[in-house]
């Protein structure tokens, strides 16, 4: 298959596919580059003429800048910490053989399923509801106060509920891996002496290493964008305005285009940042 | 010490009865292979001793106390199994080493240990790679390291042998034999393989459908066999067995004569056949004969190199003394 021939048959018959995905990169890649240099204001004069590095000095010294940085790493954090320990546990449970399992495993995967806005709605107007929400109910059933959990745990419920919507990919994923482990490694290991705490710590845990590494990765690259579930509940309110947020509001609420691209820019530094650092610390599972 | 005893043991999945009652006594630093086809049970049956599957009813005794609901690790048992089941995260000193980790052994203890062990496995130099860098063989030998650092009452080998292509199966077979010599410690392997169940045994457990159809040495197995199951199993190429008229002559249901008891001649003899394949061993040739009118094909053993080529007409004689006869229900008659 290696000759000359076929290999640059190969690359003309890729090339569509290559150039259409570096355009769909590249050309919006440029038009933020290109705005976030520019004044532009589209309902108050449009394009004022290039002001350098103006917009990032603006975005960066906005006092709504390190507190939406903030937000977003720990929402990324957050979701990243209860998917990965829940998603593990699930597993493991999911593993065990049990009456009507094909079903409860379709069950377990549905949330991942449901639209981001809907899920999101969902939890706001059904459980969140401080008057006629669930939770409110279930409170007031034990005689506790219900709690406006929107506004007063604001960033609980954003975790929560984006939790709730990665939760079944995280365990599909664990699920498979742990289906892969040799059921003799753990006999031998129960042989050996180790209790079932340390067959997880010792067998289980470095076995999933690798999917869970998967698991963060993907995670990561996902949640650093979430917009719907932000938008459909707080609005950006009470302390959950992410850099994604923040972004949309220079532009779309305050019209101001510069401003959001020089903000877009500083996502993608973020984003780099972040995928720097997790590689470092995980990706040496990927290599062995 | 390491005497093993089972009474009455049964072990059933669901409705199905793998082990019917058994009865066995494995003495204290014996070598015992559990060997039968697949499927007889008898990697079940390891199982149960290790503790890994609970017993449906009946008793194991290890050293004269009752093991049966003791946990598969406090039994002082050590199993070797057929895919090894090395830890893949861990580099050979580890894997060796977790069984006294486990235990909370002292680290020098431990270190001291693992050192012995690798000395005498040949693994010094391997002691800080992966399983996943190590031949099948090597892969064998952690498993038996991680089995002996333990010091337990009796070894337990799943097939441990049927991973390994046939010169290093060889060569494991002696290493294994060599150090139940050595440690003088109770093992119990279970094979399908009937030449290793003969070449290694002290005892054997032939196994059919979970039950033992005899208990003996190799070679009271090979000699007085107690039914046609254990005539037809131990032993290489199978017994011949003839049945009808020939048999009757004997007195028997069946009577069956091994290949390397039947003298041959291109001349004279008492069964008359036809060539089919030859299989030349240089030391043996074993030749497959055809239409004698008294079985399939018979099989006989020729030492050294004979010319018998695809068609030949050949005589063959048993060796009246060493004819086996089997009566209806295929137990042996004296």
């Amino acid at each position: 298959m290696a000759t000359q021939h076929s290999r640059s048959a190969a690359r003309l018959m890729m090339a569509p596919a290559v150039i259409l995905l570096l355009g769909w990169m590249l050309v919006p890649l440029t038009m933020t580059l290109y705005f976030s240099f520019k004044k532009y204001l589209p309902l108050r004069g449009g394009d004022l003429g290039w002001v350098g590095f103006e917009n990032y000095v603006r975005f960066v010294s906005s006092s709504a800048f390190w507190p939406a940085v903030q937000a977003t790493l720990v929402i990324v954090g957050g979701v990243l910490l209860i998917t990965v320990v829940l998603g593990i546990l699930l597993a493991m449970l999911l593993d065990q053989p049990m009456w009507g399992q094909g079903v409860v495993r379709i069950l377990v995967i549905a949330p991942f399923f449901v639209m981001p806005t809907v899920s999101a709605l969902v939890w706001k107007n059904m459980f969140m509801d401080p008057v006629n929400g669930l939770l409110a109910h279930l409170w007031r059933f034990f005689g506790a106060e219900p709690i406006s959990w929107l506004s007063e745990a604001s960033m609980t419920s954003i975790i929560m509920i984006v939790s709730w919507q990665w939760l079944p990919f995280a365990t599909l994923i664990l699920l498979t891996a742990i289906q892969s482990l040799d059921s003799e490694q753990l006999e031998a290991a129960e042989m050996d002496g180790a209790s079932p705490l340390n067959r997880f710590w010792h067998i289980i845990l470095p076995h999933l290493s690798r999917a869970i590494t998967i698991v963060i990765l993907i995670q990561t690259i996902f949640l650093l964008s979430i917009f719907a579930e932000i938008f459909v509940t707080t609005g950006g309110a009470f302390g959950t305005r992410t850099l994604t947020y923040l972004i949309f509001q220079r532009v779309l609420e305050s019209q101001n285009v510069g401003l959001g691209s020089a903000g877009g820019v500083y996502a993608i530094i973020l984003a780099n940042i972040v995928a720097i650092f997790l590689m470092r610390i995980v990706g040496k599972n990927l290599d062995a | 010490m390491g005497r093993i005893q089972l009474k009455s043991v049964t072990k059933s999945f669901g409705d199905v009865q793998v082990i019917p009652p058994l009865d066995l006594t494995i003495e204290d630093g014996e070598f015992t292979v559990f060997v039968g086809p697949s499927g007889c049970g008898k990697s079940t049956l390891l199982r149960l001793i290790a503790g890994l599957e609970d017993i449906t009813s009946g008793q194991i005794e290890i050293d004269g106390a009752d093991a049966t609901e003791v946990p598969p690790a406090k039994r002082g048992l050590a199993m070797v199994f057929q895919s090894y089941a090395l830890y893949p995260h861990m580099s050979v000193r580890k894997n060796i080493a977790f069984p006294l980790r486990m235990a909370k052994l002292e680290q020098a203890e431990i270190d001291s240990r693992v050192e012995g062990a690798a000395q005498v496995l040949n693994l010094t130099d391997y002691l800080d790679r992966r399983p996943g860098q190590l031949s099948g063989g090597q892969r064998q030998r952690v498993a038996i390291g991680r089995a002996i650092v333990r010091e337990p009452a009796a070894f337990l080998f799943d097939e441990p042998l049927s991973n390994l292509d046939a010169a290093l199966r060889v060569g494991m077979r002696l290493e294994i034999s060599e150090l139940h010599k050595r440690l003088k410690t109770t093992m119990i392997y279970v094979t399908h393989d009937q030449v290793e169940a003969m070449t290694m045994a002290d005892k054997i457990v032939v196994l059919q459908a979970g039950v033992i159809e005899q208990v003996g040495s190799p070679l009271e197995l090979y000699h007085n066999p107690r039914n046609e199951f254990v005539a037809g199993f131990i032993g290489s190429p199978k017994m011949n067995f003839i049945k009808g008229d020939e048999a009757k002559k004997h007195g028997a249901t069946t009577v069956g004569i091994r290949p390397e008891h039947c003298d041959v001649s291109k001349s004279e003899g008492l069964w008359k056949g036809v060539v089919g394949v030859s299989e030349h061993l240089g030391s043996d040739t074993f030749i497959h004969v055809h239409e004698t009118g008294l079985a399939d094909m018979l099989t006989v053993r020729v030492t050294g190199d004979i010319s018998a080529n695809h068609g030949d007409t050949i005589f063959i004689s048993p060796q009246t003394d060493q004819l086996h006869r089997f009566d209806a229900q295929g137990l042996r008659m004296p």
